[in-house]
């Protein structure tokens, strides 16, 4: 039923991508075949990452618009196929490519939240909110709260907490660039981030979403191949399937049982697990002490402390026989040293957990909610559910996915871009926790057991790289690996997988460019979105109605400049971990924006006084609880029923959703055009006679 | 435009999918996550019941849930006449 003109747009696009996906794989085929004739791996890694990151800017370049609607919603003629595949890439993030698959290694079943949350919050856009957004068929999401609710203030709100959650979440992203980069080629992590800023400015400032759009699907191809390969070769070294899904519930019955094993003092293996947990226990008291006798002797004792470490260290020096490595670490002891008691009190409470964590037996992977006690079981499955709420509710708000389906040519085209947009995000999200159990499985048996003198080439490799990811060290002088004896890192598990399955540098190129394409991808959506919203928002709609359309451009594109500046420089500053920063982003955009939109098509009597306070309410009991309790604010004030920080949006939405309700019953109900224009965006064919409000 | 009564028969029809479809989303995310425990012993291709739901089959139900609302609206447009006129 398309008309010629889109279908004929669609083949050519087909066309276009599926040589562009050839390209791609050609590509990788030529770089192993010069990695074979021996090009060193830092070139190829510099090839790699250059390569497509001019490939992403190139799109960007032809591309280019100065149209208003190719700029806002690339001409509202994106295919839904097309459009699920840029959703897909806008999406997934650096936290999604690399994180997520450490996230399951590292705590197993209850990782899992993360893979539910963020694809199940896809149905509430389906059902919820995208065929409506689309109907509705403006430029951002202030855009529709401006319309539905009226008056500029529902829309400043909108605006605020758009530029909040995605300004948060942003700076994760950025992150992730910067990490990459610097990790491959070896530059500073500062010119990282300006490098892959480099590119996502290239790429929306001249083509808007439009540019963005394509750039993103392009994106798409490269983080699934590059997610998917290492994958599929670990999954046939370990089975002979090559189909990870399906092939690792055998796997997973293996960790399982060698778990049971490592776990069962009575056999060989497990009794040197023992032996190795009873010295952290050692570790663990001795640390209690330490934190006990700062408490009581504070400064006093501190610097007693450190005057032994100085001692140490002379009398050592003052040694000529003295072991260089031996003398390096008591230097190293003196330098590290903290500096006052808060700092002391910090370090050395993370030591103690840390060593806390090595003394216990190891929890079964697939078990979910694993502890002790009945209680703390209970409280891991309240945080389990409350987080998968908090992120799906989240997806079902964050602006830069919701703007993306007023791309569509027709609501039915929005329905069905939700089904591809989640198609391509499970295909993802099925595989990371398969990868999570074939990485264990080769840690848990190939790994641990074997010999300090022959550890695999990765282990040694990646643990002279980054101790935080990888370090093994001999606690009991065995010369033999135990599991607690290992340190490892939630994001080597990507990083570190192509190595793992024994492939050539290329594949790790293409992990590396993969991740890149994830964190780039989603940092242009947002980038985009936080500049919208002070363009279209904030500038044309409230400032300067009257702007004439190449001013408006304009302006964006400043203010995009503006943002990334800004952002690099929040980002080169280190606030915080990528995945505090990231939940922090989800529950603040479910808490103010979920309620006020779900209401606002699904519920009529919603008006404008009910928007103001459901958004602001639920908004500020998020950020209120988030600012008590993450330890980064330093206020620590008790949590409410034991729910973690990371998701404060379980205490918003609610109070969202009654700030919405109350405020609407008692204030009287919206006037006819309001109403007029809920039926509007309920059904498909209904011609809006609410020009004068919208337009 | 005035509704008139075919466009409110649409209108329920649609709350109704809708409220089934979210029920079956609920309880395969947050049933089947709150008795996880209790499943256990339940296997599925070689996966504990819980464990499968989570890193699979919930998945699995959202794009299906997902597609078939699109698949079924899109009807419901024709059946109705509430269908977009062609781009």
């Amino acid at each position: 039923m398309m008309q010629p003109v889109q279908s004929r747009f669609v083949s050519q696009l087909k066309r276009y991508y599926a040589l562009y996906t050839g390209g791609f794989i050609g590509f990788i085929v030529m770089l192993s075949i010069l990695e074979q004739m021996g090009v060193p791996n830092k070139l190829l890694g510099y090839i790699f990452l250059g390569v497509t990151v001019s490939l992403y800017a190139g799109i960007g370049i032809l591309s280019r618009t100065s149209d208003v609607s190719e700029y806002y919603v690339a001409g509202r003629r994106v295919p839904a196929m097309f459009n699920g595949m840029a959703i897909g890439s806008d999406w997934m993030s650096a936290a999604s490519f690399i994180g997520l698959a450490g996230t399951l290694y590292l705590s197993g079943y209850d990782g899992l939240a993360f893979v539910m949350g963020w694809t199940g919050g896809f149905v509430l856009v389906a059902l919820l909110l995208a065929p409506y957004l689309r109907k509705f068929g403006q430029f951002t999401i202030p855009d529709f709260l401006g319309a539905r609710y009226g008056g500029s203030i529902p829309r400043s709100i909108g605006v605020f907490a758009a530029i909040l959650c995605s300004f948060t979440y942003v700076i994760a992203q950025i992150y992730g660039v910067g990490l990459i980069t610097s990790r491959f080629t070896g530059l500073d992590f500062g010119v990282g981030v300006f490098v892959g800023l480099g590119s996502i400015l290239l790429c929306s400032f001249l083509g808007g979403m439009r540019a963005v759009t394509w750039t993103q699907v392009a994106q798409y191809v490269i983080l699934i191949v590059a997610f998917m390969i290492p994958v599929i070769w670990l999954s046939v070294k370990h089975t002979g399937n090559p189909i990870p899904q399906v092939a690792y519930g055998y796997v997973l019955e293996k960790v399982t049982a060698r778990e049971k094993v490592l776990n069962d003092p009575t056999s060989p293996d497990g009794a040197r697990e023992a032996e190795v947990r009873a010295i952290f226990k050692q570790h663990e008291i001795r640390d209690e002490d330490r934190l006990k006798a700062l408490e009581t002797g504070g400064a006093a004792y501190l610097s007693e402390e450190k005057a032994k470490l100085v001692k140490a260290a002379a009398e050592l020096e003052a040694r000529r026989d003295a072991d260089p490595l031996a003398l390096k670490a008591a230097n190293q002891a003196v330098a590290d040293f903290p500096a006052d008691v808060a700092a002391a009190q910090k370090a050395w409470r993370l030591q103690a957990e840390a060593d806390k964590a090595k003394s216990g037996p190891i929890s079964a992977h697939a078990e979910p909610f694993a502890g002790p006690d009945e209680q703390t079981r209970d409280n891991k499955r309240k945080n389990f559910m409350a987080l998968v709420l908090c992120l799906m509710v989240g997806t079902a708000a964050l602006p830069h996915i919701l703007m993306r389906f007023y791309t569509t040519t027709s609501v039915g085209e929005a329905r069905v871009s939700v089904f591809w947009s989640l198609l391509f995000i499970s295909l993802l999200y099925v595989t990371a926790p398969a990868l999570a159990v074939l990485a264990k499985y080769d840690v848990y048996t190939l790994l641990v057991g074997s010999s300090f003198s022959e550890l695999p080439s990765w282990v040694s490799a990646w643990a002279s790289v980054d101790k935080t990811l990888m370090s093994v060290t001999d606690v009991n002088h065995d010369g033999i690996v135990q599991l607690a004896e290992v340190t490892i890192g939630g994001d080597l598990i990507v990083l570190a997988t192509p190595e793992i399955a024994g492939l050539p540098y290329v594949v790790t190129a293409l992990v590396a460019a993969g991740g890149l394409a994830a964190a780039l991808s989603t940092a242009d959506g947002l980038m985009l979105t936080i500049a919208n919203s002070l363009s279209h928002d904030v500038y044309y709609k409230m400032l300067d109605p009257k702007a004439p359309t190449g001013r408006r451009l304009f302006i964006s594109k400043a203010l995009l400049l503006v943002v990334a500046v800004f952002a690099a420089y929040i980002t080169s500053l280190k606030p915080g971990d990528i995945l505090v920063l990231v939940g922090a982003a989800f529950s603040l955009a479910g808490s103010a924006f979920f309620p006020a939109l779900a209401l606002g098509v699904f519920w009529k009597r919603a008006n404008k006084a009910g928007a103001i306070l459901g958004m602001s309410s639920g908004l500020l009991t998020c950020m209120v609880y988030m600012y008590i309790t993450y330890p980064f604010f330093g206020v620590n004030a008790p949590l409410w029923w034991d729910i973690n920080p990371i998701s404060a949006g379980i205490f918003g939405m609610p109070v969202g959703f009654a700030g919405v309700i109350i405020g609407s019953l008692l204030t009287p109900a919206p006037d006819k055009e309001t109403q007029d224009m809920v039926d509007h965006v309920r059904y498909p064919n209904l011609e809006r006679n609410i020009k004068s409000r919208i337009a | 435009m005035q509704l008139t009564e075919k466009h409110r028969q649409y209108w329920r029809k649609n709350l109704k999918i809708t409220g089934i479809l979210l029920l079956v989303w609920f309880v395969v995310t947050f049933v089947v996550g709150w008795f996880a425990r209790d499943m256990q012993s339940v296997t599925i291709l070689g996966f504990p019941f819980p464990f499968f739901m989570g890193a699979q089959g919930a998945l699995l139900v959202y794009v299906l849930l997902v597609g078939y609302y699109a698949y079924c609206m899109s009807k419901l447009d024709r059946e109705y006449g509430v269908q977009e006129r062609d781009q």
